[in-house]
């Protein structure tokens, strides 16, 4: 059995109480100080960070203290979160993930009954200060298409992106949807009907938007040896990589590059493979433009060129990259964290089991999800047994 | 100013929109805004401006913050026009954006006093005032005139 034996150590720490049962801190401020004691104590500093793990929202923390990780954990098991993380953390050094994880905890219940009732700072701020609640919300942007649609307006306005564009991926998508019997939309759509769909925010119209509906998956995972004597050709997973840059859209340092960048890049490497190896992209497709990002982001094509890259169908049937095979979340489903799909459908069409749409001897995908709002990305890159 | 109240059948306005919490680390900022005063938090050590404004610098953790008076002027960087609010009480369409202050940092806002089909990305705005439910007020911008004598709307 391979062993995280020595791999790893633990090279700071930090802690704080009273004997009055209370500090003066609390919430970020309090884990900021925990934080910067700990770095200080393994004589580091915050730009040696690549990896947060934290029991509520690492995104949240990142963005906080301005940093950019490859390596992140939400994970919450109650008060043995932080033993997983540490777990989850050696491993992730171990393997090249990161270099340098900080784990923090601060939690201020005897103050806080005492500030009363358990409100810090007024209504809305149960759980502490609510950037989003007091920098966003009251500007009435939709949720969560206005930050994309943002996103939109930027791409178009820096590197002259169409609408037409984006309503090809949409029309491209479609087509795959028509060979996927569980598809919700099987029809074929067209660039005017697209731009003839209501416009949400704009520039997204309704049919740039990804569906609503209900949708379930599941993975199993276990070890190559174990895979080889299993009932299914074995899927490996050749790479994989992660990054988050920012929590709300305000925060997100260019609206045209993605955190994809990065983990796309790393997942690349790791696999050994190239854009030009892969023969199948499942790119999380909330909306046509988020597809569009990763097509860049991922090196499919240069930064600013997705909108030119798509218009003659090259990730429709037939094109030169099959990109969401099963009709994406603009087609096929989306019931609100679209991710395990692209899991799925890039497993079945490298075991070959995908019918109408199956894509010809691919031997290399990537899966490649996107969360919260372009926040988080996370590149799977799996490939078959010819591929190890 | 943009009406910021709906009359309801009872006596007290009822809130148009989402009204922004008020924490601790930012009661200065909030306060301010009930004079329309604008304030930007800065790092004395690392001499930047800060947005969101929080409780330690993001670039060196410190905590030697104060605030400043910002000069009220920036930039659109990019912006949608929501055409169906999710808020009912709000009506589209209506302009959201994020804009690059002239300090360096960035922010959500409105762009009001402007057709939203003319807004666009680059265009330069100033800071303007929608009054709250009780006597903040929520900044916004609204569009300046390059051509006028230091900008200033």
């Amino acid at each position: 059995m391979r062993s995280l034996r020595g791999a790893s150590a633990l090279v700071g720490v930090a802690d704080d109480a009273s004997p009055t049962g209370e500090l003066e801190l609390s919430g970020r401020a309090l884990e900021a100080r925990m934080i910067s004691e700990a770095l200080e104590d393994a004589g580091l500093t915050l730009a040696d960070v690549d990896g947060v793990c934290h029991a509520g929202s690492s995104m949240g923390l990142a963005e906080y203290l301005g940093i950019h990780p490859r390596f992140t954990d939400s994970t919450n098991t109650g008060g043995s979160s932080y033993e997983v993380h540490v777990e989850h953390a050696a491993a992730a050094i171990a393997t090249g993930l990161c270099d340098v994880v900080i784990g923090v905890y601060a939690s201020t219940p005897r103050s806080d009954r005492k500030r009363g009732g358990g409100f810090r700072g007024g209504p809305g701020m149960m759980m502490g200060p609510n950037p989003m609640a007091e920098w966003e919300m009251p500007y009435g942007l939709r949720m969560p298409m206005g930050p994309y649609a943002m996103a939109a307006t930027r791409h178009m306005s820096q590197y002259g992106t169409t609408s037409e564009q984006l309503a090809q991926i949409a029309v491209s998508t479609r087509q795959w949807a028509t060979m996927n019997p569980k598809a919700r939309y099987q029809e074929p759509l067209s660039i005017e009907e697209v731009l003839a769909s209501p416009m949400q925010s704009s520039p997204l119209h309704l049919l740039d938007c990804c569906l609503v509906t209900d949708g379930a998956g599941a993975f199993v995972m276990t070890s190559a040896e174990r895979a080889r004597d299993l009932a299914r050709p074995p899927i490996y997973v050749l790479g994989a990589g992660t990054c988050h840059d920012h929590s709300m859209i305000s925060e997100m340092p260019d609206l045209t590059v993605t955190p994809g960048a990065i983990s796309g890049a790393n997942a690349f490497a790791m696999a050994g493979v190239k854009p030009g190896d892969v023969d199948l992209l499942m790119g999380y497709d909330s909306f046509t433009i988020t597809a569009l990002l990763h097509l860049e982001d991922l090196g499919f094509c240069a930064k600013g060129e997705g909108g030119p890259f798509v218009e003659d169908g090259k990730t429709a049937p037939g094109g030169s990259l099959p990109m969401n095979t099963n009709g994406g979340g603009l087609s096929y489903t989306h019931p609100g964290m679209y991710g395990m799909f692209l899991l799925v459908e890039a497993v079945r069409q490298l075991r070959g089991e995908c019918g109408a749409r199956q894509v010809d001897g691919a031997e290399v995908a990537v899966a490649h999800g996107s969360g919260m709002v372009l926040s988080c990305m996370s590149t799977i890159v799996m490939g078959t047994e010819a591929t190890l | 100013m943009s009406q910021t109240t709906v009359q309801t059948g009872e006596d007290k306005p009822k809130a148009r929109r989402f009204e922004p919490p008020v924490s601790p680390t930012t009661q200065a900022f909030w306060d301010a805004t009930r004079e329309q005063r604008f304030l930007l938090q800065w790092c004395t050590d690392c001499q930047r401006a800060i947005f969101f404004p929080r409780e330690v610098c993001p670039s060196c953790l410190g905590s030697s913050l104060a605030w400043k008076e910002s000069v009220g002027r920036g930039r659109v960087y990019t912006f949608t026009v929501e055409h169906r609010p999710q808020n009912p009480n709000l009506v589209g369409p209506y302009t959201v954006a994020l804009i690059d202050l002239e300090e360096g940092v960035r922010m959500m806002s409105n762009v009001i006093d402007c057709d939203p089909d003319q807004v666009t990305a680059g265009m330069e705005v100033g800071i303007a005032w929608e009054a709250l439910s009780d006597g903040r007020h929520l900044p916004m911008f609204a569009p300046t005139d390059s051509t006028a004598p230091g900008g200033d709307r």
